[in-house]
């Protein structure tokens, strides 16, 4: 392991040094998890109701005001949660510097790009766009 | 990017089979690892026939039976043979534990022994352990404190802080733990490892020692402590019964504490 370089084990293993962060990452991820728990398990009992339902009577169950909250609530905890996890996964596995920050980019961009375009989607029912 | 079989020449062959001297009452077989990076072969499974009845009791008593009576070249680490000094650590029929605490009767069918896994071989069952010794070094497992007693003064801890380093102190470092975790097998350069943050933990945890925050510092890193995703492996796989896990999962508590 240690014939690629001549550094001692110990210069090789303190490396860098700690980034001193992380606590915010695992406190973010446990928060919307929390949080996904009662809203996760509502949109799954409340959407599956819309199922055959036409357009019309879909907007207006998504324009009610609990609804709408609801649904923004779901939303933004679920892909801030998304993003967390896949950042998780793609540290745990994804090994080249370069790739590893390649995928990191999409997965932030893609959460927040989907985030945005389903509250707008949103908001524009709620209030009549 | 992903490799999804092991490269050419680490491909495991079966090697030699050793049978048991004639009369042989009760016998068992060993499919030992054997790998010599300096022959330039690939790693092989060699099987050694050993007699129950002539043998004691545990793995370790096969090995060294194997080793004085059938194959000298067979290489492994062994010191104390009472589960104390970690040697022997090495992967018994699919679990990694020390061989010394390993009966044999409580493998069924062929015992497979392997070394400790995704670690470099240096010989047979030897495993390079430079990595984590030095992941070890750099956590400094000794009493650091900021207000030292005079030098015939003792360091005063009541009962209830000592009671605070049972299931810490009695770890012997075989590296069990952190070799049985897949997220040490990926990121084994950068993540300590559960070996190493429960001797972490044992410092942070200890009431003479006032060096907390900063050994917190030094461990709040995505990489360095977060790999840990609670698989628990270690817990399991401990031959000491001790339990990494909860140690990980007391320094991040302590972590969001400081928040």
């Amino acid at each position: 392991m240690s014939d690629k370089t001549m550094r001692t084990d110990l210069g090789r293993v303190r490396g860098l040094g700690s980034a001193k962060e992380g606590v915010h990452h695992w406190w973010a991820q446990r928060l919307t998890a929390i949080a996904l728990l009662p809203l996760g398990l509502w949109f799954a009992f409340s959407a599956p109701g819309l199922i055959g339902a036409d357009h019309a009577t879909a907007v207006a169950w998504l324009a009610s005001p609990f609804n709408t909250i609801a649904t923004a609530l779901f939303v933004i905890a679920m892909f801030h949660h998304a993003q967390l996890g896949l950042q998780v996964v793609v540290e745990d596995y994804v090994h080249g510097e370069a790739a590893k920050l390649t995928v990191l980019i999409a997965v932030k961009f893609a959460a927040l790009a989907l985030g945005v375009i389903s509250l707008y989607a949103l908001l524009k029912i709620a209030f009549g766009g | 990017m992903v490799e999804f079989s092991l490269p050419a020449n680490s491909k495991v062959k079966s090697g030699k089979a050793h049978a048991a001297p004639a009369g042989a009452s009760r016998v068992k077989k060993f499919k030992i690892y054997r790998y010599d990076p300096d022959s330039g072969d690939n790693p092989r499974l060699d099987t050694y026939d050993v007699d129950l009845d002539d043998c004691a009791p545990m793995v370790l008593d096969a090995l060294i039976k194997i080793k004085n009576e059938t194959d000298s070249t067979l290489t492994f680490r062994r010191s104390c043979r009472e589960g104390i000094c970690g040697s022997c650590a090495m992967n018994i029929d699919g679990t990694n534990t020390l061989a010394c605490l390993k009966p044999i009767d409580e493998i069924k069918g062929d015992a497979a022994i392997y070394p400790l896994p995704h670690m470099p071989v240096v010989k047979d069952l030897v495993p390079d352990l430079n990595t984590p010794y030095a992941q070890l070094s750099s956590i400094e497992p000794w009493l650091k404190s900021k207000s030292p007693p005079a030098p015939d003064v003792e360091r005063l801890q009541s009962p209830e802080e000592r009671e605070k380093l049972d299931g810490l102190w009695e770890c012997v470092l075989c590296f069990c733990c952190s070799t049985s975790c897949p997220s040490y097998w990926w990121n084994g350069e950068r993540y300590l490892g559960p070996a190493v943050l429960l001797q972490a933990y044992r410092w942070i945890a200890d009431s003479r020692d006032d060096h907390t925050g900063e050994r917190l510092d030094d461990l709040e890193d995505p990489f360095r402590l977060y790999r840990c995703h609670t698989i628990m492996n270690c817990t399991k796989t401990c031959p000491k019964g001790l339990n990494p896990a909860l140690a990980i999962g007391e320094i991040k508590k302590l972590m969001v504490q400081r928040i």
